[in-house]
C-alpha cells in the first residue's frame, strides 16, 4: 500500500500524466483477502489503475466522510440493505451504467447506487462432530432445528447489533413459510412475534457475533455448537480446520456491492475501476477464494472452476429454490422499527 | 510605618505580575483544551438536538425515556463500573500495601509487573484474555484435565469474562496513586502507634488506612470514570451481551448513523460522569485526593 503512495508521488513529482490510486474499501479476514485474490488485484493491473486498499467499509463512515465534506474513499464494499439505507441518506454517488455493464448481471443484483459484487446466503451453520455433516441422518435442517435445543442441546450465536437478516430465521422456526416471512414482518405484531422467537432462544445463544471473521472464529475455536452468518466464512474456516457444516435450506438469499461515496475524490477512475472488476473474468475467480456466488452470469460460463465448487455456491440455480431472496422493499421500510425493537430485546 | 506599607504595595503588585505571567504560560494549554475539548463536547451538545430533518428536537432524550434499552444500558454501564472499582480494590490494596512495605530495590522490580502488561497494548491484553477464557480455552481446558470441573465453565462472552478482562486493564489506574500515598505515609507513625499500646491491626485501621484513603479513593475515581467510557474489554469479552453506553453508542453509528442519537447518549453520560465527580468531590474531598493539597 505504501509502496503505491510512494509510487503515485513519485509520478505527480516527475510531472507524469498517470491518474492518483483510487481507495477501495472492503472487509477484514477472508472476505477482503479473497476479494484482492479474484477481483481488485487482475483488474488493477489489467486496466492500469492503481489501488490504494483499506479495510473498515462501513457505511456510516461513508456518510460521515460525506457529511464533513472531506471524502476519501472512492469505492466501498456494502450489504445491499446498508446501500440501500445510505442511498436514501443522500451519501451515495448514482452509478453510471454507460460505463458499467451489467446487461449480463441476475436482476435484483444492482441499483441506482449500488453494483453487486457476489451473491452470499445468510445460513445456519453448525459444529458437525456434534450435530453430523450437512444432509446425513439426523443433521438439522431448518431454523426450526435451530431453535430446537432438546434435538440439539448446545449453545448458539445470533447477530448482535444489527437486525440485518435476523427476524426473518426466527419467523421460520416459528412456522411461518418462507414465501409469507415479509408479509408477516410488514406488521408490528410481525416483528414482535419474531423478536419474541429470539427472545425465547436467548439462553441458549451464548455469543452474539458482529462481524463475518467472528462468525468463523466461534467455530474454529468452538466456543459455539451452532450459528448464524455468511456461508463463505464458514467453507473458509473449514478449509482452515474448523468442523463446521451449514445448509442452504431456508437461508437467506442477499448479495454484497460496491457503493461510490457522494463527492468521491477519483470518481470518474473509480466508475472505470468499478466496470472492470465487475467483468464476468474476474468474478469467475472469486469462488476459488471464497463461495460466493458471481453476481454477473457468464462468470459462470467462464469459470474454470470444478463442478462441486459452482454447485456449492449460494447463486447457483440448484440452490437458489432452497433460499428465501432478502427483500430490499422491506428493509428500507421497516429496518428502523425493527432495529429499535431488536436493540430493545438485545438489552434485556 | 510607611516602609511596610510600600513594602507590601510592592509586594502584592509583584504577585499581580506573577499571576499575569502564569496565566500567559497556561495559553498554550488553554488553547489546545478549547480546540480539543470545549469545541467538541459543545458540537456534541448541539448534535444530540439536532433531529433527521436537521432541526431542533428533543426527540433523541425523549428516545431515552421512552425506551427501556437506554435506561438498561446506563444502569449495565454503573454496575460493570462498580463492581470493576471494587475489584480493583481488593485486589490493588493488598497488592500496594506490599510494595509500599518492601525496600526500594525489590519494590521497582515488583512494580515492573504492574507497569510491563500496562505498557502492552489494551487490544493484546483483552484478545489473550479471550483465549484463555473461552469454553474450549487453556483454562477451562486445564481445570478439566485435573478434574477441578468436568464441564467447560463459561467464563467468557458474559459478565464474568468482562470484570476479568477491565480489572486487570484497570489496576495499575488504582495501584500507582495508591503506592504513592503509601510511600509518603511516616513509618514512625506506625511505631509510636505500637509504642502505645496498639495492636498491629489497631494501628492499621487508625493510623495506615485512613492516611492511605486519599490515594484510595484518587485511584478508585480514575478507574471508576474510564470504565464508564470503556469500550474495547467489554465489546470483545462480553460477547453481545454486556451492553456498555460506548458499545452502544458505536452500534447506533453503525447500524443506524444516528448522530443525533448517539451524541445523546454521550451527553447524558458526560453529566452522570460530571456529576459523580462532583458529589465524590463534596464526601472525600477530592482537592486533597488529587491535588495533595491541604
Amino acid at each position: 500500500m505504501r509502496l503505491v503512495l510512494v509510487a503515485s508521488v513519485l509520478a505527480i513529482a516527475s510531472g507524469a500524466a498517470s491518474a492518483e490510486p483510487i481507495t477501495v474499501v472492503s472487509w477484514g479476514g477472508s472476505y477482503g483477502a479473497a476479494q484482492d485474490a479474484a477481483l481488485f488485484n487482475d483488474a488493477s493491473k489489467n486496466s492500469g489503475i492503481e489501488i490504494i486498499r483499506e479495510s473498515g467499509a462501513s457505511m456510516s463512515k461513508t456518510c460521515l466522510q460525506v457529511q464533513s465534506g472531506s471524502v476519501t474513499w472512492d469505492l466501498v464494499v456494502t450489504g445491499s440493505g446498508g446501500s440501500a439505507a445510505a442511498a436514501a441518506d443522500g451519501c451515495l454517488e448514482k452509478i453510471d451504467y454507460s460505463v458499467v455493464d451489467v446487461s449480463d448481471f441476475y436482476p435484483n443484483t444492482y441499483t441506482d447506487y449500488c453494483v453487486g459484487s457476489d451473491v452470499f446466503a445468510t445460513v445456519m451453520a453448525w459444529n458437525t462432530e456434534k450435530f453430523g455433516e450437512p444432509g446425513s441422518d439426523g443433521a438439522p435442517q431448518s431454523w426450526a432445528d435451530f431453535w430446537d435445543v432438546e434435538k440439539f442441546p448446545g449453545t448458539r450465536a445470533y447477530r448482535a447489533n444489527n437486525v440485518d437478516g435476523a427476524l426473518e430465521p426466527a419467523l421460520m422456526a416459528d412456522g411461518v413459510p418462507a414465501e409469507e416471512v415479509y408479509e408477516v414482518l410488514s406488521t408490528r405484531e410481525g416483528m414482535e412475534r419474531a423478536i419474541n422467537k429470539i427472545r425465547e432462544l436467548k439462553p441458549h445463544i451464548a455469543v452474539f457475533w458482529d462481524s463475518g471473521a467472528m462468525q468463523a472464529q466461534l467455530m474454529k475455536d468452538n466456543e459455539v455448537d451452532m450459528t448464524t452468518g455468511w456461508n463463505g466464512r464458514f467453507d473458509n474456516a473449514k478449509k482452515d480446520g474448523a468442523t463446521v457444516g451449514y445448509s442452504f435450506d431456508q437461508a437467506l438469499l442477499d448479495y454484497d456491492c460496491f457503493a461510490m461515496p457522494k463527492g468521491a475524490p477519483n470518481k470518474d477512475v473509480a466508475m472505470k475501476f468499478l466496470a472492470e472488476v465487475s467483468k464476468a473474468e474476474y468474478q469467475a475467480n472469486l469462488p476459488f477464494h471464497i463461495t460466493y456466488g458471481p453476481t454477473n452470469k457468464k462468470a459462470y460460463e467462464v469459470t474454470t472452476a470444478p463442478k462441486e465448487l459452482i454447485e456449492a455456491l449460494p447463486s447457483h440455480p440448484n440452490n437458489v429454490p432452497m433460499m428465501l431472496p432478502v427483500s430490499l422493499d422491506w428493509y428500507a421500510a421497516n429496518r428502523k422499527e425493527a432495529l429499535e425493537l431488536y436493540m430493545e430485546m438485545l438489552s434485556e | 510605618m510607611t516602609a511596610r506599607s510600600l513594602n507590601s504595595t510592592a509586594l502584592k503588585q509583584q504577585e499581580r505580575m506573577e499571576q499575569w505571567t502564569l496565566l500567559g504560560l497556561a495559553i498554550p494549554a488553554i488553547f489546545v483544551i478549547l480546540l480539543v475539548v470545549i469545541i467538541p463536547v459543545g458540537w456534541l451538545f448541539y448534535l444530540s438536538f439536532i433531529g433527521d430533518n436537521g432541526q431542533f428536537t428533543l426527540e433523541h432524550y425523549q428516545k431515552m425515556v421512552e425506551y427501556k434499552s437506554y435506561y438498561r444500558v446506563f444502569l449495565n454501564t454503573f454496575k460493570v463500573s462498580i463492581l470493576t472499582t471494587l475489584i480493583c480494590i481488593v485486589i490493588g490494596y493488598p497488592m500496594a500495601y506490599f510494595l509500599a512495605q518492601l525496600p526500594a530495590r525489590w519494590a521497582g522490580f515488583f512494580m515492573l509487573a504492574v507497569l510491563l502488561p500496562f505498557w502492552t497494548s489494551l487490544l493484546v491484553r483483552t484478545y489473550a484474555w479471550l483465549v484463555l477464557l473461552q469454553r474450549k480455552g487453556i483454562l477451562n481446558e486445564f481445570a478439566m484435565d485435573i478434574g477441578l470441573w468436568e464441564k467447560p465453565v463459561k467464563l467468557v462472552h458474559n459478565l464474568t469474562g468482562t470484570l476479568i478482562g477491565m480489572a486487570h486493564i484497570m489496576l495499575p489506574f488504582l495501584v500507582l496513586p495508591l503506592y504513592n500515598a503509601m510511600k509518603k505515609i511516616d513509618r514512625d507513625l506506625m511505631q509510636a502507634s505500637a509504642n502505645l499500646g496498639a495492636s498491629p491491626a489497631k494501628s492499621f485501621w487508625q493510623i495506615y488506612f485512613p492516611l492511605s484513603l486519599p490515594g484510595m479513593v484518587a485511584g478508585s475515581l480514575i478507574v471508576f470514570v474510564l470504565c464508564l467510557g470503556f469500550y474495547v474489554t467489554p465489546a470483545v469479552l462480553g460477547g453481545g451481551r454486556v451492553v456498555m453506553v460506548a458499545t452502544q453508542i458505536t452500534s447506533i453509528l453503525e447500524n443506524q448513523f444516528n448522530w443525533g442519537a448517539a451524541s445523546s447518549l454521550g451527553v447524558v453520560l458526560l453529566i452522570a460522569t460530571v456529576l459523580v465527580l462532583i458529589i465524590a468531590g463534596r464526601v472525600f474531598k477530592l482537592d486533597t485526593a488529587l491535588f495533595g493539597k491541604g
